[in-house]
């Protein structure tokens, strides 16, 4: 008995430490409807701030709690900077901008944070006068815990009185339920969503902050807590602070007990819940159908088939990259093929979000099927490379089949939560399931066949297949099949007005778009030679999100000179030191300064030259 | 002859209160027929029971003799009834002559075919369309640049796409200056008169009605009180008493009440 109390006890003690975090994401959440990747960050701040002062001023218990508090307080005030110098200019654009901003956020927190606290991992001292353990029926038990414990109720019920008794809480809820009534009323919403989002940051920063005295503060801190607090959000329901008090107990407790059965579930067990939660109630459990996009879109220009000089400068280019690895190195011809696979990832991507209208936070995890299902079958089948390949596209179709059928039921923020649990529960699988995937060791030696081990001869396997499924998703949008996604994009009720099953037909785009995903993934690990679960990591998936946005998300081309952009600007930024800080402020001036990205850019410049020679 | 529409015994209701009350009405081939009655009469609870957006309680709607009800929207679209919104939904991000394209390619069930070039498909059909609705001048402009009053008028040439038998029109003149909501109907009237389809619409002008409509059903409280001409109707004393007496219908219940 004792034994399952102390389970109970460590899991309602997790429980507080992810509602603080989860509370402040839902809390902006709910204001601003931005996804904040950044959250995570402001987490990990709050909890080197911590370290820092508590051991400058090693002031015993009142120290301790005063070194927590102003740490939270600082997290407010870098939260306020964040949201004055970059949301604020971005609340109007759709979801994507809006994610990918903030994952630059992360990227420039995370070298900030390197350049000062350095790259080691800090162990924290233990609270004051908490540092014991009480025994309880025969158990110890941290007293830590025990705080934590009462901590969380304790912010519960004072964010419980903030927004029920004063004015400016009533007014969060007003505009969490409908935000451009409360602009109508009166109510300067710049004021109301910067003090949300410094409340929400210096929750973030209280979270971390306690968190010194049970873990080692690193830097791994931000991007894995954030999943994690998402899921608690989207369970809760986003914008629904006890929502989020209830998911974070259900997660932890469950997790607290279900790793007693089966250990390796811990890492999948939190999306598993959430994607059960999210198919019977989709707003999650205390959540309200809302305006769940991120903002009203300039409408898109009708697509054009490309003229006769267009089509002839780009079958030149292709014949150009065709005859390429004739003149290059051997080191440009590999570059080539990564800028190949690259874009094929990209343009199924685009197909899905840009075409489809279904925005994806888990594109990745298609990828990386498509890769390990190719490497499992030369390594566990013994197949050679060209029906491994195959297998690549048809297993990432398989999966698409499976998981697009629950994400095609949501739309909006919700649609690209489920298919974020989706990668992260195939993420898990990989992972965890070490006999077979290797886990974290990944499945290394999948070469090429000796007829295509050369690197030119591969060059050309990839060429066919990458460029072949990029012909093949660029006929698809002209096509009706894909006239019709996008015109279930722009008015789901007049497509059914004009007959067409919209639930089936997107489950059709998002399969399709996972397939030629899974064929890029396929081309990867042969490519490579070896695969690891990265390749399905939310990282990935960003990855995927800012090449379609680096691009430009309006014209069929804009995946193309994305991916490019991408994998160039990586091959040379990552060899100096702090790149995560140059690309995050990369992304961050295309999202501010060029939100047509670089396909804008292209058509810009030859409006200039066409106007010039006129 | 046998009525295009049969619609019997229609009821529905919210929490307790009867928003549609037994309401039977015929529609017959070449009809253009007016469902009118003041704000939450219950002419749009009645109209998403016709097109499939909303289950009824209890009654029946058929089409040449096939039940409705239970049929989901699109179901009942290709059996051949058109419909156009209160508020235009069109494709935004097409062009005008594309949207009338994609009507025309689901009615052709092409919407899976991944390899032809939609824009090329079914152009002079397209055409014939937006010539009946005098919009061909502007069949090259994206969608999102359209006057308010085009916009319905795209709508309407979507909604014929498939040659319907039945035309169902959700207050059509909604938001447009009333020289516009003239040509609208008389457009519409026209195209009634010319084909072989048959029109139910909702409407608050009653200008509008009076002068286009063949027969008139008025609504009050769910309830069907009235059925007739144009002249019927304005001489019937229990619409007088709606439209015109102000509350006194409603105060005599709630005497009685």
């Amino acid at each position: 008995m004792g034994f399952y109390l102390a389970q109970l006890l460590t899991g309602l003690a997790n429980a507080s430490s992810l509602f603080l975090i989860a509370s402040g994401l839902s809390i902006i959440f709910g204001v601003t409807r931005i996804v904040n990747f950044a959250h995570g960050s402001f987490y990990m701040l709050g909890a080197y701030l911590a370290y820092t002062l508590v051991t400058t001023l090693n002031g015993g218990i009142l120290g301790y709690w005063f070194s927590v508090l102003v740490a939270a307080l600082i997290v407010g005030g870098i939260g306020l900077l964040v949201e004055l110098t970059i949301l604020r200019r971005i609340y109007r654009a759709p979801e994507l901008f809006q994610l990918v901003a903030t994952f630059g956020v992360v990227l420039i927190v995370q070298d900030a944070t390197l350049a000062i606290w350095g790259a080691e991992d800090l162990l924290g001292p233990r609270a004051p006068g908490l540092d014991r353990a009480v025994r309880l029926m025969g158990e110890p038990i941290p007293e830590y815990d025990l705080a934590l414990i009462a901590i969380g109720p304790a912010v519960l019920a004072a964010i419980w009185l903030l927004f029920h008794r004063t004015r400016w809480g009533i007014l969060v809820r007003a505009a969490t339920q409908d935000r451009e009534m409360v602009g109508a009323l009166g109510v300067n919403q710049a004021w109301l969503f910067s003090a949300a989002f410094v409340l929400g940051s210096a929750l973030a920063g209280l979270g971390g902050a306690l968190q010194i005295p049970r873990e080692a503060v690193s830097l791994q801190m931000d991007l894995s807590i954030i999943g994690e607090a998402f899921v608690v959000v989207v369970i809760g329901g986003m914008g629904s602070v006890t929502g989020a008090f209830v998911a974070a107990v259900l997660i932890s407790v469950l997790n607290a007990f279900a790793i007693l059965i089966f250990p390796q579930i811990s890492i999948v067990l939190p999306f598993v819940v959430m994607a059960v939660v999210l198919i019977v109630r989709p707003y999650g459990l205390f959540g309200r159908p809302g305006s769940e996009h991120g903002g009203a879109e300039e409408p898109e220009q009708p697509l054009r088939l490309l003229d006769q000089k267009s089509t002839m400068v780009l079958l030149a280019l292709v014949a150009v990259l065709g005859f390429s690895p004739a003149v290059v190195s051997d080191f440009t011809t590999i570059l080539l093929v990564d800028v190949m696979v690259a874009t094929l990832f990209a343009v199924s991507l685009h197909f899905m979000m840009g075409i489809g209208g279904m925005v994806s936070f888990g594109h990745a995890a298609y990828f990386g099927v498509g890769a390990y299902a190719a490497a499992m079958a030369v390594k566990l089948l013994g197949w050679g490379m060209l029906p491994a390949m195959a297998l690549g596209p048809i297993a990432a179709a398989l999966a698409a089949i499976f998981f697009g059928w629950f994400c095609v039921r949501l739309s909006g923020v919700y649609l690209a939560m489920l298919t974020m649990a989706a990668a992260q529960i195939l993420w898990g699988v990989t992972f965890q399931w070490q006999d077979v995937t290797g886990g974290d060791d990944g499945i290394l030696g999948v070469w090429p066949a000796k007829w295509a081990a050369s690197d030119r001869v591969f060059f050309y396997v990839a060429f066919i297949l990458c460029l072949g499924g990029i012909w093949v998703l660029r006929r698809v949008a002209h096509s009706p099949f894909g006239y019709t996604l996008r015109g279930i994009r722009d008015s789901r009720i007049r497509a059914e007005a004009i007959g067409v099953d919209t639930r089936f037909h997107q489950w059709m785009g998002f399969t399709l778009a996972g397939t030629l995903a899974g064929m890029a993934g396929a081309v990867f690990v042969f490519s490579k030679g070896s695969v690891f679960p990265d390749a399905l990591s939310i990282g990935h998936s960003i990855d995927g999100l800012i090449m379609v946005l680096l691009g430009g998300i309006h014209a069929l081309g804009g995946p193309v000179y994305g991916a490019m952009a991408m994998v160039l600007i990586e091959d040379w930024v990552s060899r100096l030191d702090y790149w995560r800080f140059i690309f995050g402020g990369i992304i961050l001036t295309v999202v501010l300064l060029a939100p047509d990205g670089i396909a804008g850019g292209v058509r810009r410049l030859g409006q200039l030259v066409r106007r010039d020679a006129a | 002859m046998t009525p295009v529409l049969q619609v019997r015994g229609l009821s529905k209701s919210f929490g307790g209160i009867k928003a549609v009350q037994d309401v039977s009405f015929d529609l017959h081939a070449g009809e253009f027929l007016a469902l009118i009655g003041p704000n939450g009469a219950g002419k749009t609870t009645c109209f998403n029971m016709l097109n499939g957006y909303l289950a009824p309680n209890a009654g029946s709607v058929k089409l040449n003799g096939r039940e409705l009800i239970g049929t989901p929207p699109r179901r009942i679209w290709r059996l051949g009834v058109g419909r156009t919104f209160q508020i235009t939904a069109t494709f935004l991000s097409m062009t005008v002559l594309e949207n009338v394209q994609m009507a025309l390619i689901s009615h052709h069930r092409r919407i899976y075919d991944l390899f032809s070039r939609a824009t090329r498909m079914y152009l002079d059909e397209a055409m014939a369309l937006l010539d009946l609705v005098s919009m061909r001048e502007q069949a090259g402009r994206p969608c999102s640049e359209l006057a308010y009053g085009d916009l319905k008028r795209l709508e309407l040439a979507i909604a014929l796409a498939h040659d319907p038998a039945l035309l169902l029109m959700d207050e059509p003149t909604a938001g447009m200056a009333p020289s516009e909501r003239v040509a609208l109907m008389a457009l519409t009237a026209d195209i009634v008169a010319r084909g072989h389809v048959s029109v139910v619409f909702t409407e608050h002008d009653m200008d509008v009605v009076f002068a286009h409509a063949h027969r008139i059903l008025v609504l009050n409280r769910g309830q069907l009180i009235a059925e007739g001409s144009g002249s019927e109707i304005r001489a019937n004393p229990l619409v007088q008493e709606v439209y015109l007496g102000g509350g006194r219908l409603f105060e005599k219940e709630g005497q009685h009440a």
